[in-house]
């Protein structure tokens, strides 16, 4: 279920969203708001429901109930695996789903985001003969296409190598700046910590935190000395 | 869809090995099947409505008995006899597919013969009927060759004696004897006591002075020998074929074996691509995890589904009119039909696309996809292949609801009208239509799996 987004609220607005796979909960009355140019993290244990929600955001799947403000083909998506056509070119892949979008000059779109993505010199390698970074640029860039308010990233940096990964967080950082507000899956709560204006802990499908990294922190006592461990104890503490 | 359908030929083009063994598979397929065309199944079920009378049915040719029973036996042991009481139950069967063949034998056979391969014999011969069903070529030519090798045996046999019979009379018209004819024994004097007794004539006969009685025994001798002779005709024709064989076909056409086998290659071809392209191309959405991107609003999911049976049925249909126009020069086709090729091999395309994306959402990997495809269709193909009257009637009527439930049939048929004129292209368009919508909803509700 979707409601309309306005111009004045959050770029974001996700209400109560549950789903269900048979017997299992996945989510459970999840939640919460982005703002514009704001990135938000979804940390928590395996199976907690971060890949699940953010398919429900991006419009992959339905939720069983509650509402998600944006429409889905307003929202940029980019899954974990790249989901792109090993087959074709970077440029091909690029202007492939720019004319599925829809945009209105799909080759000056396509430019752009070769641009932006460092990826112009390789604009007419098939992507199978890419590294997994570069693929997962391509990834990023197919969901940026359509220049959307808000961008989901599920697990952006787990295929990448430190050089590539900080190339990354400044690109989302770059898109942040400009208004687009931003929710991240991540397991490397470091990144979560550094990169995140504010965490959503998910666990067992249930939104268990809400804030800042520092809140977080604070949350689980200053004895813990980093973030790592402060969201380890914050899941104990609530018995995960 | 066309972004889909560019993307989609783009990758093909980029694929060469796959879509080389896309065109090569099918056509090592098709020559594997026209080899097994040439070959019919064995022992069918052939019902037999044995009209011949209890007692008399022998046969009685230069003092010797023959029982066509005998011959009856030989039939039997090729086939699977189906003893049936009438001419309606034999036709009903057929039509039924219980059996391959009816053979109808007359109650008059065994007179008939007799009156045939006799001196004094004249009229018809005698015929066995032979009713089958025409539903296809290579059954057609199965019973037809099954039925004219057992009835030459017959023939053989009878004409082995007839030409003892005739060695017997060239014999008496040679040298004379007794010979029977209308309950009357005559005393024939042959050629060479005729040319005795004229020679015993003309040496005692002064010139100019006729012997009245020599030369009307002369006379009466060559009379005789003209009428024998006239006779002869007859004699010689029964010994070609003194049992004749009359087939009607009950239900079905008579297309040539050749021109059937090019349908059924065709078809095969047509088959084999288009599953293969439209399940493994669907399946590769899903295992480039692109599948989730298209259908967050971009495409619907039958129109994604719309485009790979599209894709599948064009690229299918022109390799198999490729194939068709490269096997015309081989076999005479009517290109004027050419239209009607084109709507049976896209409307058979299309059915075998559904059931390709089908395929494609329950496999869900190109591999399992690919694997699945061959696994079924093949035996599908084959099945729709069995005549009826090769197998038992259960196991016919179960074999033709699966081929009924899947495209091959329908597409053999409609390619077989429009390639060779056989009729019906319109029904087995309308059974291609009624599988498209029917596949294109199990593809539909397989899709929930791709998640």
């Amino acid at each position: 279920m979707t409601a309309a987004a306005t111009e004045d609220g959050p770029a974001l607005q996700v209400r109560a969203v549950t789903r269900r796979f048979g017997d299992r909960d996945a989510l459970r009355g999840v939640s919460f708001a982005a703002a514009r140019g704001e990135t938000l993290a979804v940390i928590g244990p395996n199976g907690a429901g971060k890949t699940t929600l953010l398919s429900i955001l991006g419009g992959v799947l339905a939720p069983t109930s509650g509402d998600v403000s944006r429409d889905p083909r307003d929202v940029g998506w980019v899954p974990q695996q790249p989901a792109v056509y090993g087959k074709l070119t970077v440029a091909e892949n690029l202007r492939l789903f720019a004319r599925l979008e829809k945009v209105a000059d799909p080759d000056a779109v396509v430019a752009r985001m070769l641009e932006q993505t460092g990826l112009a010199d390789r604009a007419g390698d098939e992507l199978g003969t890419l590294s997994g970074g570069n693929r997962q640029r391509v990834n990023i860039a197919a969901g940026l296409l359509a220049d959307p308010d808000v961008l989901l990233l599920d697990e952006p940096s787990s295929s990448l190598d430190p050089r590539q990964r900080a190339r990354l967080w400044e690109f989302v950082g770059a898109l942040a700046r400009r208004g687009t507000a931003v929710v991240f899956t991540t397991h490397n709560v470091a990144e979560a910590e550094r990169f995140a204006d504010r965490v959503l802990v998910l666990a067992d499908g249930e939104l268990l935190f809400t804030g800042t990294p520092a809140a977080l922190h604070d949350a689980v006592g200053s004895q813990q000395a980093d973030f790592e461990a402060a969201f380890v104890a914050f899941l104990r503490a609530r018995g995960h | 869809m066309r972004f889909l359908l560019a993307k989609d030929l783009r990758i093909l083009r980029r694929s060469p090995l796959l879509v080389s063994l896309l065109v090569i598979y099918p056509l090592l397929i098709a020559v594997l099947v026209g080899l097994a065309l040439s070959k019919g199944p064995d022992k069918p079920r052939v019902a037999i409505l044995n009209q011949l009378p209890s007692t008399g049915g022998t046969l009685t040719i230069g003092g010797t008995k023959v029982d066509p029973a005998d011959y009856a036996q030989r039939l039997f042991q090729s086939i699977v006899p189906v003893t049936v009481h009438s001419r309606a139950e034999a036709e009903r069967k057929v039509r039924d597919g219980d059996v391959l063949a009816a053979i109808i034998v007359p109650a008059d056979l065994v007179q008939r013969l007799q009156r045939t391969i006799t001196l004094s014999g004249s009229g018809q011969k005698p015929t066995v009927e032979v009713l089958y069903n025409a539903e296809d070529p290579v059954k057609q030519q199965f019973v037809q060759s099954t039925i004219d090798a057992r009835v030459a045996e017959l023939n053989r046999a009878v004409s082995t004696k007839l030409t003892q019979i005739s060695a017997g009379y060239l014999d008496i018209l040679l040298s004379g004897g007794k010979f029977s004819i209308l309950g009357r024994d005559v005393d024939i004097l042959g050629l060479k006591r005729s040319k005795a007794l004229v020679d015993s004539v003309l040496t005692r006969t002064p010139r100019g002075s006729p012997d009245r009685e020599a030369l009307q025994r002369v006379s009466s001798f060559a009379q005789l020998a003209i009428n024998n002779l006239g006779l002869s005709d007859v004699v010689l024709g029964s010994l070609a074929t003194p049992v004749k064989v009359d087939q009607h076909i009950v239900q079905g056409r008579r297309t040539p074996l050749d021109a059937y086998a090019v349908a059924v290659a065709v078809t095969l071809s047509l088959m084999l691509v288009c599953v293969l392209l439209a399940a493994g191309m669907l399946a590769l959405e899903r295992e480039e995890h692109a599948f989730a991107r298209l259908v967050r609003g971009l495409v619907s999911r039958e129109a994604l589904l719309a485009e790979k049976v599209v894709l599948a049925a064009g690229c299918a249909a022109t390799t198999a009119l490729l194939m068709t126009a490269g096997i015309s020069a081989f076999v005479s086709l009517d290109w004027g039909r050419f239209p009607l090729w084109v709507v049976a091999l896209v409307a058979g395309g299309l059915a075998f696309g559904a059931l390709g994306v089908a395929i494609g959402a329950l496999a869900r990997e190109v591999r399992a996809a690919s694997l699945l495809a061959i696994l079924l269709a093949l035996p599908i193909a084959f099945l729709a292949l069995v005549p009826s009257g090769a197998v038992a009637t259960g196991l016919y009527d179960a074999i033709r609801v699966i081929s009924a439930l899947f495209p091959f049939r329908p597409a053999l048929d409609a390619a077989d009208a429009a390639l060779n004129d056989a009729g019906g292209l319109g029904t087995a368009l309308a059974h291609l239509g009624a599988l498209v919508v029917g596949w294109a909803i199990v593809a539909r509700v397989a899709l929930q799996r791709f998640g």
